[in-house]
């Protein structure tokens, strides 16, 4: 028996979040059991890059190389991994939580008969019934849910648990998958992505600016701090719904979810709505010049000042100690 | 075009999340319950896609008596009709169930809702519906157009879109910018009062991972404020302090 894991990938390259989820599924099996751990990674990607997801704990990588699996079409990829999952007759299924991911996994709670978990922010309790604790109210508590099915799906919340990089390179074996002309019922037409950036939903720092930055002129000083710190850009939701910033950088209760190690907000006052998009950040700072501001009660470092003084200081501190 | 829009009953996003009974029950004293702001997005892109199709809209809640209120407001927002499942929404599994049921026995050619309801978060039901009916669904959906038959979507990724093309029947869990919110007006609220809601027993019980036990984050320390002419020590706290650099 084993404990399989969903890979998700974007042009070859395996995401970190999935690997998040491997080291996850490692010590999920370790605790109840299950084996050992096999990751599902479908579509066009290299040998290394596979071999490599055993890094984070995995055991076997089972490679669905159709390249008609490189899009994430939804109905394929659920297909694709109920298949491994009865191939190895798993029993847990663990993925990380993302557009895609959500996607197929309530799917396949329907395929699997697999009570599925989402948002899971810890390692379940499996002595006696089986309790997850899962995030709620869009990080504004947590929920303790038992699963009565025999199968089960987890989707893991970022940083639920250290990524631990230590194992041995995976053992690759080719996976033929059967896919029907149903399950690419619909087609992806074309894709639009930032490239070259790191992507918020997974950066482990986000720079984040509100409409105290005044116009999307000004978000040069904000790219600049990014760039210094690795981080990904993200904005308030007045400042898409203005259209200074892409929709995708939208944080908050109806935008993009966000758990970095450092969430840094800037001119951006801390409206309980953008609050429910970041209270699952390890570490906040905020930078604002009206002390009070609702965001620095939330806050766990703080600079009262003009965003347009403290930030260009702050970004040669950056520069001079990294 | 025979449309049905799913939504959830839920606390306003300004609600102050609390707990009762020894944290097993939500604390709904003095919250305000509204639609589900995803599937308030949901619905008028519905409205708009009836207006234009000239078909019917109807709108269904798996949800107790309280949800009426909310169900009323959706139908002055322009739905034609209401269904209630009279039960509390116990899992994603239980509300995917009813859905799928009364949503076949309707014969609807889109099903939407919002991309997630906002007091459990999950994002699944629509893909379960989805799955049970075997119909595409489809995920968080930011535009939707639909020409006859076929349908063009846009879906946010990570970073991004992707553009995508399907055909009726499909189900989808919407978020913005896929339509303005619609407030109802004068004439939406009076006609609400006469629109059908009908109130139907759940088709199962079946439930597979049910809440049992909430509790709240630990409270947060305070804030320590560094001087704006002293920047480097923000850095270094960080570095030193926080350990995140």
């Amino acid at each position: 028996m084993s404990i399989l894991v969903y890979i998700e990938q974007a042009e070859g390259k395996v995401k970190k979040t999935s690997l998040e989820a491997v080291s996850f599924a490692n010590a999920l099996a370790g605790q109840t059991g299950e084996g050992d751990v096999v990751a599902v990674a479908l579509g066009t990607i290299g040998a290394e890059e596979l071999a490599a997801i055993g890094k984070a704990g995995a055991a076997k990588v089972l490679h669905g190389a159709d390249s008609k699996l490189d899009a994430g079409v939804i109905q394929a990829h659920a297909s694709a991994v109920a298949q491994a999952f009865n191939q190895i007759g798993a029993k847990t299924l663990v993925l990380a939580k993302s557009s895609l991911g959500d996607a197929v996994a309530a799917r396949l709670a329907i395929k699997l008969n697999a009570g599925l978990v989402s948002n899971v922010v810890e390692l379940p309790k499996t002595d006696g019934a089986y309790i997850v604790k899962r995030s709620i109210y869009t990080g504004k508590a947590f929920a303790e849910t038992t699963v009565t099915t025999e199968n089960k799906i987890l989707a893991v919340k970022k940083n639920a648990i250290d990524l631990k990089l230590d194992g041995a390179d995976a053992q690759v074996e080719n996976f033929d998958v059967a896919l029907d002309d149903a399950d690419f019922a619909s087609k992806i037409t074309s894709t639009e992505r930032a490239t070259g950036d790191v992507l918020l939903p997974e950066a482990d720092i986000v720079v984040s600016g509100g409409r105290g930055l005044k116009g999307p002129e000004n978000w040069g000083m904000v790219e600049e701090m990014a760039k210094i710190l690795g981080a990904a850009t993200a904005c308030s939701k007045p400042v898409s719904d203005l259209g200074w910033r892409p929709h995708h950088e939208h944080v908050g209760q109806t935008g993009v979810k966000v758990a970095p190690t450092l969430y840094i907000a800037i001119g951006i006052s801390g409206a309980i709505q953008h609050l429910a998009g970041v209270n699952s950040s390890k570490c906040i700072v905020v930078i604002n010049k009206d002390p009070d501001a609702p965001f620095f009660k939330a806050a766990d470092y703080g600079i009262v000042g003009d965003a347009f003084e403290v930030v260009p200081k702050l970004n040669e501190a950056f520069k001079a100690e990294l | 075009m025979k449309i049905l829009v799913c939504i959830t009953h839920v606390p306003d996003t300004t609600s102050k999340i609390q707990f009762t009974a020894d944290n097993t029950k939500f604390d709904s004293t003095g919250v305000q319950y509204i639609i589900g702001p995803y599937d308030d997005y949901a619905l008028a892109r519905a409205v708009e896609l009836r207006d234009q199709a000239s078909g019917k809209l109807t709108v269904l809640n798996v949800g107790e008596a309280d949800s009426d209120p909310t169900l009323r407001k959706a139908l002055a927002i322009g739905a034609d009709e209401a269904i209630r499942v009279n039960s509390a929404p116990k899992d994603s599994y239980f509300v995917a169930q009813q859905i799928a049921h009364y949503a076949k026995e309707g014969a609807y050619d889109l099903i939407l809702m919002g991309r997630e309801s906002i007091d459990f978060n999950g994002g699944m039901v629509h893909g379960m519906v989805g799955e049970l009916l075997g119909i595409p669904s489809f995920s968080p959906v930011m535009k939707l157009d639909v020409d006859g038959s076929s349908v063009k979507m846009a879906r946010e990724i990570e970073g991004g879109k992707e553009m995508l093309e399907a055909s009726l029947p499909l189900i989808a869990g919407c978020q913005e910018p896929i339509a303005e919110w619609k407030i109802p007006n004068m004439r939406g609220i009076m006609s609400a009062r006469t629109k059908p809601l009908t109130v139907v027993e759940p088709v199962s019980q079946d439930t597979q991972a049910e809440a049992s036990k909430y509790e709240l984050p630990p409270a947060k320390g305070a804030v320590k404020l560094v001087d704006k002419d002293n920047v480097a020590e923000l850095v270094r706290l960080l570095k030193n302090e926080a350990k995140v650099l």
